[in-house]
């Protein structure tokens, strides 16, 4: 058989114009939801749990019809706790697979990674972690908790139950460097002293050396933002060493990867935390939620964390934009959820803050007892506060950056 | 003085840890010339194994000293008879083979027992010096490591089992030739570098607690002490973990982890400098 090249030609003009034609058909396809989680390696505590609440919630979206008459797609990409891998996915998400939407990154390096090349390839982000705060960008809703909401409330709590010296211990790189600055300078604001604050490395496990620090400097308590699976052995050492039952801690990140169930009752009793969400929380949407998760998940399924919490709303606040923009089109969904979206979820009311695109919610402190947390204190609807005395997105929509905190 | 005496168990610990980690790396790779990149996924699995045990109801101490040695002395002997006898004498193709082995068995124990980090809580308690307090159990651990390091050395110096190891790692075919079977000396010697390590894993798991990925956060301290050490396996062991591991826990303590990494590094960069054959490649010639 011959072809010549005008038959060629018109062949594949009419092959274009097919594909043209399709178009509107695609409008039946699933809408694709981005999914970018460490699933494996020494970040993957975070992450399973927060891959199974949003797979949770686009099963009961699609229960419910889907939106905007389409079924919704989870393409999951495991990060493997690595950057490099969070750069090659954020462009697959981005130009390969065309998501609607990444929902995704839990360490404020990965956050940092891939949030320059979503903006690059404008794809809408939702960053569902609690973190120190700051991040001010038109494409990026930030779910999470921030220090303002968190640590505002836990330092004077903990100074006026424990006194006024602080030893602060951090892991090595954004999220720590900053949290500790907080930390830092609420604790001044109340009149308290932070004696040393203390970085390390992911992989640290030997923590003899700080343990002897901390009982030289004699603090009246610890503050931990110690992150992952190798800090965990921080507080069996401080347990082993005896300095749990004569320096108290408190803590911005104890819990998120399940620490108090992994530690003995007897290491980790009379830690303080602060979150939006925990089991714990009395509300009819919780109670509803939790019998859901663990019918799914299995009756044993050990805590949902205050990230998978946080990744649940994400997704339920991004879909609320959806409907109210009637399209997944990035800039209709910015700007319907700029209205000031509001959802009621398991950890009671969020609400974007349009300004910030962080959220209003409510926040709790609550201490570990027994491998759980029991409430003390609750805070309703607690704006990002330190965020917003930095960052505008109203009036200056193009503003991109990372705000830190001076002092 | 307090504080004083607190750091010098400190430093004693650090050194007595970082001994009993790498002397099962000294075994493999000192006396068969095999480069066990699995070798922090075998300290891994002696914490699982310990953790395991002792789950299953078994006492801490039956679980770490006796269960975990023995668990994973066995997983080293199938290791040895399946992947290594086939590579004695091609280095480099040993480092590929156990660093396959590595990578199967992180993901084996993630399917297995799951990522979340898991550990026992230490026994023994704390007790006070003069107004500071530490764990009981590092005076436990420095205990172990001296019976485990001189316990190594009495069995190569001194039994009929050592001179044999000793003899056909100099030479195999001699050895064969005067009625030694050299294959199940191999099998033994990898099953015992490798016990000693499943041991060590054990013992620090209630220190450091144990996920599957842990295994990277060793591996390359324990090279570097078996590097720096040289050829001798006891004495090697000893003195290049007494400079690092003093080293590495007195700067951190006077400044943070990271330095205290940087300065073990920078301490081992300039070591290998001046003596490319490791301590015993100079000094305490021909020792064990």
């Amino acid at each position: 058989m011959n072809i010549d090249r005008r038959q060629l030609l018109g062949t594949a003009v009419a092959l274009a114009g097919a594909s043209t034609l399709s178009a509107p058909a695609f409008a039946a396809d699933p809408i694709k939801v981005g999914s970018l989680h460490d699933l494996s390696g020494g970040l993957d505590i975070y992450g399973k749990p927060m891959v199974d609440a949003l797979t949770l919630a686009i099963e009961e979206a699609n229960a419910a019809g889907g939106l905007l008459g389409r079924q919704l797609q989870l393409v999951n990409y495991d990060t493997q706790s690595s950057m490099q891998l969070y750069t090659q996915f954020a462009q697959q998400a981005a130009l390969k697979d065309k998501v609607a939407v990444v929902h995704g990154g839990i360490t404020s390096a990965s956050r940092e990674v891939i949030r320059p090349v979503l903006d690059k390839f404008k794809t809408l982000y939702f960053y569902n972690t609690q973190y120190e705060g700051g991040v001010c960008d038109r494409n990026q809703f930030d779910t999470g908790v921030t220090p303002a909401q968190t640590v505002e409330k836990l330092v004077p709590y903990a100074m006026k139950k424990w006194g006024k010296k602080v030893y602060v211990v951090a892991a090595d790189y954004n999220y720590g460097q900053i949290t500790s600055q907080w930390v830092k300078k609420y604790t001044i604001d109340n009149g308290g002293e932070v004696l040393s604050i203390d970085f390390f490395p992911l992989d640290v496990t030997n923590f003899s050396s700080t343990i002897s620090k901390i009982q030289a400097a004699k603090p009246d308590f610890v503050w931990s933002a110690l992150v992952g699976g190798a800090h965990i052995s921080f507080y069996r050492q401080w347990a082993a060493a005896g300095m749990n039952k004569s320096i108290p801690m408190a803590s911005t990140t104890f819990g998120v990867g399940n620490e108090q169930i992994v530690l003995s009752p007897d290491e980790a009793n009379g830690m303080l935390v602060c979150y939006n969400y925990f089991e714990s929380v009395k509300n009819p949407v919780n109670t509803a939620f939790l019998e859901k998760f663990h019918t799914r998940f299995g009756a044993d399924y050990p805590n949902v964390t205050e990230l998978a919490m946080g990744t649940y709303q994400g997704f339920k606040l991004w879909a609320e934009g959806v409907k109210k923009a009637e399209s997944v089109d990035r800039m209709k969904v910015i700007e319907a959820l700029e209205t000031g979206v509001s959802i009621d979820a398991p950890s009671g009311k969020v609400t974007i803050d349009p300004p910030t695109h962080h959220c209003i919610l409510d926040v709790h402190i609550a201490e570990v007892r027994d491998k759980k947390f029991l409430l003390l204190e609750d805070f309703p609807q607690q704006k990002p506060a330190d965020t917003a005395a930095v960052c505008d997105l109203k009036k200056n929509p193009n503003d991109n950056q990372q705000y830190v905190i001076k002092f | 003085m307090d504080l004083v005496a607190l750091l010098a168990i400190q430093v004693l610990y650090a050194i007595a840890s970082l001994a009993l980690m790498s002397v099962g790396l000294a075994i493999i790779f000192g006396m068969m010339k095999v480069i066990n990149l699995a070798h922090g996924e075998f300290l891994m699995l002696g914490g699982y194994a310990a953790i395991q045990a002792n789950r299953l109801g078994l006492s801490i101490w039956i679980a770490m000293l006796i269960v975990a040695p023995i668990v994973v002395g066995a997983i080293g002997v199938i290791v040895e008879r399946t992947i290594i006898r086939w590579l004695y004498g091609r280095m480099i193709d040993t480092m590929l083979a156990t660093w396959g082995l590595s990578l199967f068995l992180v993901g084996l124990t993630t399917a297995i027992f799951g990522n979340t980090t898991v550990g026992l809580s230490a026994p023994l308690g704390s007790f006070e010096i003069g107004q500071y307090r530490t764990s009981a159990y590092t005076l436990f651990v420095i205990g172990v490591a001296l019976v485990v390091l001189f316990g190594v050395l009495a069995i190569l110096r001194f039994t009929r089992l050592g001179l044999i190891a000793r003899g056909t790692m100099q030479n195999a075919n001699m050895a064969a030739a005067l009625g030694v079977n050299p294959n199940r000396v191999y099998s033994i010697t990898f099953g015992a570098g490798a016990a000693l390590t499943g041991l060590a894993g054990a013992i620090i798991a209630p220190v450091s607690g144990v996920f599957p990925t842990i295994g990277a956060a060793y591996v390359a301290k324990c090279f570097i002490t078996v590097i720096g050490g040289g050829a001798s396996i006891v004495t090697g062991t000893t003195t290049a973990s007494t400079l690092f591991g003093a080293v590495n826990q007195i700067a951190t303590y006077v400044t943070t982890p990271v330095f205290g990494e940087v300065a073990l590094l920078a301490a081992a960069i300039v070591l290998i400098r001046v003596l490319p054959q490791g301590i015993t490649g100079r000094f305490f010639r021909g020792s064990l």
